[in-house]
């Protein structure tokens, strides 16, 4: 099985570094990012499993950048990074589709138990979709796969 | 210097109030005694004046009556007749019956022989030609004379007449009763101190006088301050005070009539006037002076409340404009705080991960390094959670709507204590309201708000105490008193304690935001958090919880 693909966006530079770093050496493929803008751009250019969002970044926040996100890869989960302040937009993120959220300051183990779950649901997720899949090449279709069929 | 303030607001008023209604009272006062005194006065020497006149009048009368009697009598009868003793005894009877205060009667012929008497003494043959009285009767036809004592060796005086017949003259001549003249006078003694009696020109007594005096000795009044008409006047006298006197002239000119009396006789009715104004005037003066300064003091109380209830009023408006500032600043610190802590935990978790490597295992110092790292997250630990406190998610988030059962709530919060507080020895006690309504509220922040306030509590007892905790329903809030007998909060800090990171417990023990959160919660609900503490007595808490009714379902 491929090795997990996490994007960090985060405009805190040394704690995007640390966290790519660390999540790395636990054998996830994971990139980080500074801005959201950064973060939609490398979304364009190759497909994530896990996206890591502040929600408080200069420029594009974290909502926007979520939203662009999703247009783009809508399987993507997504865990907002949430200050106190913050609580009512983290709220919203999940409204719009936001798989969890963390509070800053996070702690390794539990973002690692929120990423196990966000991969374990995308699994499921995918199985669900290729089973219908071949459900709809054996069968008449009748509410056929949603037409999420964005995924390569 | 507060105290001195009011003391001194309260003289300026009493002084100011009396002095405006007493100068008025006072002046009012006197204004009508002067008045009344002056009318009063005026009164008494006419009443004295009239008196004197009337009297004056009644003795005229009478010296022109006994006058007439006699002129009559001299003019109906011849000399040869009356003579004749016998015939004189009956015109005397006669007279004494028709005018009286006849003594005797007498007939004296031109030689001044007194040829005929009829009275008690015996005065015939007698010669008066030398005598002053006999010349003027001579001369003037008529004569009155003054009282003396004559050859009879006590006081009064005559009437005499002289009638010409066939060229001889001859006088006819009657002594008047100086007891019933004297009576005419007595008269008009009124009251304790009245007097009245005669004077000749010389200021000697004609008639016997009430005091002082005999009569036909001096008086000591200098007649020439009498005039025409009635004079009144007054004199200084001795021991008894001055005294009035009116004084008339007779028709004859010769004798003063006096009519006097002690001023302060007639004088009583104007004291007693005096005492009773004076008395109303005291009485005034008092009930002025009770009631401003039982109003002063009743306002200068009210100010005094009134002051202190806008200072108290004040120094909440500050504590919570103190605490709202506080708060805002707090919650800055706390974001900017945040941030480096999230690195500080990532690169401390790294170099962790790094130390699990072989090259690094196998270093001298690893231990040494893994034990850092855990202290270094230990303390980033402890910022985190004061950041954490600090923006308390319970605050930030947006309050709940739910039943609340205070009582329930406050049970709840109880028993999650009472593990703790069973070891330290510590006693709760329970008075809790029944029949309580439902609230809406939040029930998470309320309970965080009453687990501050009872850890407070069990934090100020230490061991061996007794936390009670009441419940109420008031007008408008329940009413919640958590009450410990620990060891109270100094007056220094009374105005700090919900100030946040304000803490008097050991550093690590306590971050000094519990009280600051549960103002703010309280604050936010519509209700509020009070405190009385005395030192060494122990800390009651008053929470308010304003009632609102949860909307029907």
């Amino acid at each position: 099985m491929d090795r997990f693909r996490v994007l960090i966006v985060d405009d805190e530079e040394d704690f995007v570094e640390t966290l790519v770093n660390r999540l790395n050496r636990r054998n996830l493929e994971t990139t980080g990012v500074g801005r959201g803008e950064e973060a939609v751009a490398r979304a364009r250019e190759q497909p994530f499993d896990a996206v890591v969002l502040d929600l408080k970044m200069p420029g594009m926040d974290g909502i926007e950048t979520l939203k662009e996100i999703k247009k783009i890869q809508p399987l993507a989960e997504v865990i907002l990074l949430t200050g106190h302040g913050s609580m009512e937009t983290s709220i919203e993120g999940m409204q719009l589709g936001a798989f969890d959220y963390v509070l800053k300051p996070i702690k390794l183990e539990d973002l690692l138990v929120k990423l196990a779950e966000a991969f374990k649901k995308k699994a499921l997720h995918e199985q669900k979709i290729r089973d219908a899949r071949i459900k709809g090449l054996t069968h008449f279709p009748e509410g056929s796969g949603r037409p999420e069929g964005g995924e390569e | 210097m507060k105290t001195e303030m009011y003391s001194d607001l309260q003289r300026k008023i009493i002084t100011i109030t009396l002095l405006v209604s007493f100068s008025p009272l006072l002046v009012l006062g006197a204004t009508i005694y002067y008045q009344f005194a002056n009318t009063y006065r005026e009164k008494i020497r006419d009443q004295i004046s009239y008196r004197a006149g009337a009297q004056a009048e009644a003795v005229d009368l009478f010296l022109k009556e006994r006058t007439a009697v006699l002129s009559v009598i001299a003019a109906t009868y011849d000399f040869e007749y009356l003579i004749q003793e016998a015939n004189l005894a009956h015109i005397f009877g006669i007279m004494n019956t028709s005018a009286g205060a006849f003594v005797d009667l007498g007939v004296i012929d031109q030689q001044g022989k007194h040829l005929a008497y009829v009275g008690p003494h015996n005065l015939k043959n007698l010669t008066y030609e030398s005598e002053r009285w006999f010349a003027e009767v001579m001369n003037s036809g008529l004569y009155i004379s003054d009282v003396y004592t004559g050859f009879r060796r006590f006081p009064h005086f005559i009437i005499a007449v002289r009638r010409q017949q066939d060229r001889k003259n001859w006088i006819l001549r009657a002594t008047i009763d100086p007891v019933v003249f004297g009576g005419l006078l007595r008269s008009a003694w009124v009251g304790k101190t009245g007097d009245a009696y005669l004077l000749d020109q010389n200021g000697v007594f004609q008639t016997q006088p009430r005091f002082d005096g005999q009569v036909l000795s001096n008086a000591d009044l200098d007649t020439a301050l009498f005039g025409t008409g009635v004079t009144f006047f007054e004199m200084e006298g001795g021991a008894e005070g001055s005294r009035l006197y009116a004084g008339k002239w007779l028709k004859n000119k010769r004798w003063l009539l006096v009519v006097s009396q002690e001023a302060a006789e007639e004088m009583t009715g104007l004291f007693a006037t005096r005492r009773l104004e004076i008395l109303i005037v005291g009485l005034g003066i008092l009930a002025i002076l009770i009631a401003t300064i039982a109003t002063t003091r009743l306002t200068v109380n009210r100010l005094k409340q009134a002051d202190r209830r806008m200072n108290k009023l004040n120094m909440q408006l500050v504590q919570s404009d103190k605490l709202a500032a506080l708060g805002k600043m707090a919650a800055g610190v706390a974001h900017e705080i945040n941030n480096p802590l999230a690195v500080i935990i990532q690169k401390t978790g790294w170099m962790e991960d790094l130390l699990e490597d072989e090259d690094f295992k196998t270093s001298k110092n690893a231990q040494e390094f893994k034990l850092s790292i855990r202290k270094i997250e230990e303390h980033v630990e402890r910022a985190r959670k004061v950041v954490h406190n600090m923006l308390g998610y319970a605050r930030k988030m947006e309050p709940r709507v739910e039943d609340v059962d205070v009582n329930a709530t406050l049970e709840q919060t109880i028993s999650l204590l009472e593990n703790y507080s069973r070891t330290n020895n510590i006693e709760f006690r329970k008075e809790l309201a029944q029949e309580l309504p439902i609230l809406a509220g939040d029930q998470a922040r309320l309970q965080q708000v009453f687990l501050n306030i009872l850890s407070n509590a069990i934090d100020a007892i230490g061991k061996d105490g007794l936390i009670r905790v009441e419940s109420e329903l008031t007008e408008t809030a329940v009413q919640v008193r958590i009450t410990d007998n620990g060891a109270g909060i100094p007056v220094e800090f009374q105005n700090k304690v919900f100030d946040p990171f304000f803490t008097t417990k050991s550093s690590g023990k306590g971050t000094g935001l519990g009280l600051w959160v549960s103002y703010d919660i309280m604050e936010k609900m519509g209700g509020s958090i009070r405190f009385k503490s005395k030192v060494g007595k122990g800390t009651t808490f008053t929470i308010n919880i304003p009632i609102l009714l949860p909307e029907k379902k």
